[in-house]
């Protein structure tokens, strides 16, 4: 049993040292590095995939250990969990150490006072027992005093302060803790889905995942152990953006009808960019936007539809845009018509027939489209709705067309640009910790103030009464100090305690000790 | 531009430069009092005197202020040009501040929003950190041109490669938590600044030292300059004070960052380049805190641990600003 015990008691020791730390630490700080560096699937994905392509072996290989989700990597998690059990193992033992040190009476005047790193002595005409009333007045309430009286008849006074120093220590590494556990809570019962809402009537959603257009939840949250808040976003009615002259973005306001439980009654409000909209537990963000162009459709068989599809910004600072209209015809008679489209807010013209957008904002927009028709289904492998897959189809007309105009081709199809409406993208968000995280970096920050800022401090004073008193032969006052912590400048700080300990007692008359002055001068 | 006072941004930019020229003239009286003086050994010696000293058995009471100089006759000239020095420091930040206070009403936000003008903040954070400890231990005057040196480069880089016009804020960046997370970023940083030049500094004087007691040794033009520095235990405390100052700082500063980021962006922390990188340097700042209360760390292990934090710093603002891209895309280069 001893054999198993203490190579394991051993480990822990290693485990829990100070050492081990700091090297935990580095590796935490090292680990981080490649997170920043390489891209990151969680982050990126298309990016992602395509260094990894490009990479050949190489790319496959940091694929395989993990480099691409760094912080969802099993070595990231190992290091960081390392470090929480170092910390509970050197934790446990310093909070005794110190509730013991708090509830303990300062440590006896150590003999020789003046081989401390700092030390004075002086006289004074006052008894030993009257000396002791004014030091103790001197060194104020800040100090914890005791007073002990040696064999020799002199009295000791060991005084400390500082103890809020090992106390913020403790609770910044508690909070730095409690901060672990929150974010580990937060990330597994979280989730975030986002929802392209288009301006205008019908189109707004629950907050179930089968309304979502994307569906991220933690761990837990995916096996159905959490259920989403019932709300509703009803309505978008305006979604407005605003941009200085040069085309830079001023505002984004999406105007909104929500519902915070299904049976409340509607309410509005709006949402910008730095405030989202909170309700109990969920918050609601405006993220990303864009267009919706509108174009009618006259089908081969002479039928009319309407369509209005979200374009996806191709170029963040001009809002190009690009997206795609996809209307089934009769089935099996390749009479489905697919149409790619570019649509450009502010549109220039570069020549050869290609339009391309200056700036976000919308003035004359024009719809370049490219219009197929054949099998919508093409290749069979899954599509977005902002692309067509026209590989079952024949291209049979393309237009630049500005708004109200149509197309008409020689079979008889038309498109017509009817318009646009904008849309926002918004996401919701859900983490249960988050609020109890914040209370924990308060309390960090709190810890770390006392730790860092408060001065550790140790005082003794020797007061050895005179030879004889009667004679009035001074009490003789011997000081030394110890800073049990680097902050602030103690030599400074020492000769100034020593003054006013000094001048608290009554000052001995010059005559008596002339040759105590002479004694003292080597 | 909509929003942007033209001439004031203009009168901004002179500012900004002038305040370079003036940094650069009180570096050379800085770097003439240190290389012609003798102020490093005198000063040393006129620090307050350890209490051991006014000691004696039977000691009467000889106690005086501690700190009171033994009077010089004369002061000499390299004291008069190391006090010009700190004048003209003084008002180089004078001159820096108002750059940036005009730059602010140019733009009518706070004046920290892209990688030009939090450069310039940084710089003169970094000045007014090294005044204050000035303000503290006086004795460390004559190091003003190590501190100034990177001041004046950081901020030629902000004048010429990061500099960009006065802009209105885009959305993302229209809230009072740039002003807290920027600020305090800014402040911690120039301060970390501050500690890691009197880190540089304590490790050249500790390799000084243990050379000098070398058998055989002669003193270079180095060594002869490394003689003049405080002694080391005094650079190397008042580098860790600096961080014990700036560590809090830069916690309080990142957690605003995330306060933002969770209303800007809707998470709290997202493993963003920028903030990766952030939380690097406060690891290895902690490591820093750490390594000095560790046996076998203590001293220049750590000095290297805190001139890596700094290096972090560097890298977090050059390279992830410029090369790295991420959502903190405020560099404002094009
Ligand atoms: C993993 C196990 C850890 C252990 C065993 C540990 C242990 C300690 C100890 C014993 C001290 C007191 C040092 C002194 O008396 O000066 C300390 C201070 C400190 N620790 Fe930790 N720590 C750990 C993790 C961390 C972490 C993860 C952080 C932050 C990232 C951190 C930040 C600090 C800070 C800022 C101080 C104050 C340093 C000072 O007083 O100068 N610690 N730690």
């Amino acid at each position: 049993m001893r054999r198993i015990l203490r190579p394991l008691r051993m480990a822990w020791r290693r485990l829990t040292s100070m050492r081990t730390a700091l090297i935990l630490l580095f590796l935490l700080a090292v680990a981080a590095v490649p997170g920043s560096l390489l891209p990151q699937r969680p982050l990126n994905p298309d990016k992602t995939n395509s260094y990894v392509a490009q990479h050949g072996g190489w790319g496959r290989f940091l694929d395989s250990i993990g480099m691409f989700d760094v912080f969802g990597s099993v070595w990231f998690a190992a290091i960081y969990l390392l470090l929480f059990i170092s910390l509970v193992g050197c934790l446990i033992p310093r909070i005794r150490v110190h509730a013991r040190a708090v509830a303990r009476k300062p440590l006896p005047a150590p003999r020789n006072l003046d081989r401390l790193p700092e030390n004075g002595r002086f006289d004074t005409a006052d008894t030993a027992p009257a000396y002791v009333a004014a030091a103790r007045s001197a060194l104020g309430r800040r100090w914890r005093i005791v007073e002990r009286r040696e064999e020799s008849g002199a009295i000791t006074l060991s005084a400390e302060k500082g103890y809020s120093r090992e106390t913020g220590n403790l609770i910044f590494h508690i909070a730095l803790l409690a901060s672990l556990v929150l974010i580990a809570i937060g990330r597994l019962y979280n989730y975030e889905g986002s929802r392209i809402v288009l301006q205008g009537a019908d189109n707004g959603f629950c907050n179930t995942i089968s309304q979502y257009d994307s569906w991220k939840p933690g761990r837990f949250a995916a096996e159905g152990k959490v259920h989403p808040a019932p709300f509703c976003i009803d309505e978008m009615s305006k979604f407005t953006a605003s941009y200085t002259a040069s085309g830079e973005p001023r505002t984004f306001r999406a105007d909104v009808t929500y519902r915070p439980s299904l049976d409340a009654a509607p309410r509005t409000t709006n949402i910008t960019v730095n405030h989202p909209l909170r309700l109990e537990g969920d918050r609601v963000y405006l993220i990303n936007h864009g267009f919706a162009p509108q174009v009618t459709i006259r089908m081969p068989d002479g039928s009319v539809r309407h369509d209005v599809q979200a374009f996806v910004p191709t170029e963040a600072a001009t809002l190009l845009s690009e997206g795609a209209f996809k209307q089934p015809g009769k089935t099996d008679a390749k009479q489905d018509i697919g149409i790619e489209g570019l649509f450009a807010p502010t549109p220039v013209d570069t020549g050869n027939g290609l339009i391309t957008s200056a700036s976000p904002r919308v003035s004359d927009p024009v719809l370049s489209v490219f219009i197929y028709q054949g099998d919508l289904t093409g290749s069979g492998a899954p599509q977005t709705v902002y692309a067509l897959d026209h590989s079952k189809m024949k291209k049979i007309g393309k237009a630049n067309l500005t708004i109200g105009k149509t197309v008409t081709l020689p079979n008889g199809v038309a498109v017509t640009f009817d318009g646009w409406v904008p849309w926002a993208g918004l996401q919701v968000s859900h983490d249960p910790a988050q609020g109890y995280l914040l209370i924990a970096a308060v309390a960090m920050v709190i810890g770390l103030l006392g730790s860092l800022g408060v001065r550790r401090r140790r005082v003794w004073l020797r007061i050895a009464p005179g030879s004889s008193p009667d004679d009035g032969s001074p009490t003789v006052v011997s000081v030394g100090g110890l800073a049990r912590s680097d902050s602030g400048n103690f030599t400074a700080e020492f000769a100034g305690l020593l003054t006013r300990l000094e001048t608290a007692g009554t000052p001995v008359e010059p005559n008596v000790s002339a040759d105590a002055i002479g004694a003292g001068k080597d | 531009m909509a929003g942007i006072n033209g001439s004031m941004a203009h009168l901004s930019d002179g500012l900004f430069t002038t305040s370079i020229a003036i940094y650069a003239a009180a570096m050379v009286g800085f770097t003439a009092e240190y290389a012609f003086g003798r102020v490093g050994r005198k000063l040393e010696a006129a620090a307050p005197a350890p209490a051991r000293e006014l000691v004696g058995a039977g000691g009467p009471p000889v106690l005086e202020p501690a700190t009171a100089p033994p009077a010089p006759p004369k002061r000499p000239a390299a004291d008069r040009i190391g006090r010009w020095a700190v004048v003209i420091t003084v008002l180089g930040a004078l001159v820096h501040a108002a750059s940036i206070t005009v730059r602010a009403a140019a733009v009518d936000a706070v004046p920290w929003s892209n990688m030009y003008e939090f450069a310039s903040v940084s710089g003169l954070v970094g000045v007014l950190a090294f005044l204050a400890v000035l303000w503290k231990l006086p004795a460390l005057r004559h190091l003003g041109g190590f501190v100034l040196l990177p001041v004046i480069l950081l901020m030629f880089l902000a004048g010429t490669v990061l500099y960009s016009e006065a802009q209105p804020l885009v959305p993302a960046l229209q809230s009072y938590w740039l002003a807290i997370h920027v600020v305090l970023v800014s402040i911690a940083e120039g301060a970390l600044m501050t500690s890691a030049v009197l880190t540089v500094l304590y490790l050249v004087k500790s390799r000084h030292d243990k050379r000098h007691d070398e058998p055989g040794y002669k003193p270079g033009s180095l060594g002869a300059l490394a003689a003049k520095l405080p002694a080391a235990a005094v650079l190397d405390k008042a580098a860790y004070r600096v961080v014990a100052f700036s560590f809090p700082l830069y916690t309080v500063a990142v957690i605003c960052g995330a306060i933002w980021a969770e209303a800007a962006w809707g998470r709290y922390w997202g493993w963003d380049p920028k903030e990766t990188w952030a939380f690097i340097v406060w690891v290895i700042y902690a490591c820093y805190l750490h390594a000095r209360a560790t046996a076998g760390w203590k001293g220049k292990a750590a000095a290297w641990v805190n001139l890596a934090g700094f290096g972090a710093i560097t890298f977090n603002f050059l390279i992830v600003n410029i090369v790295v891209s991420g959502l903190h895309s405020y560099a404002g280069l094009s």
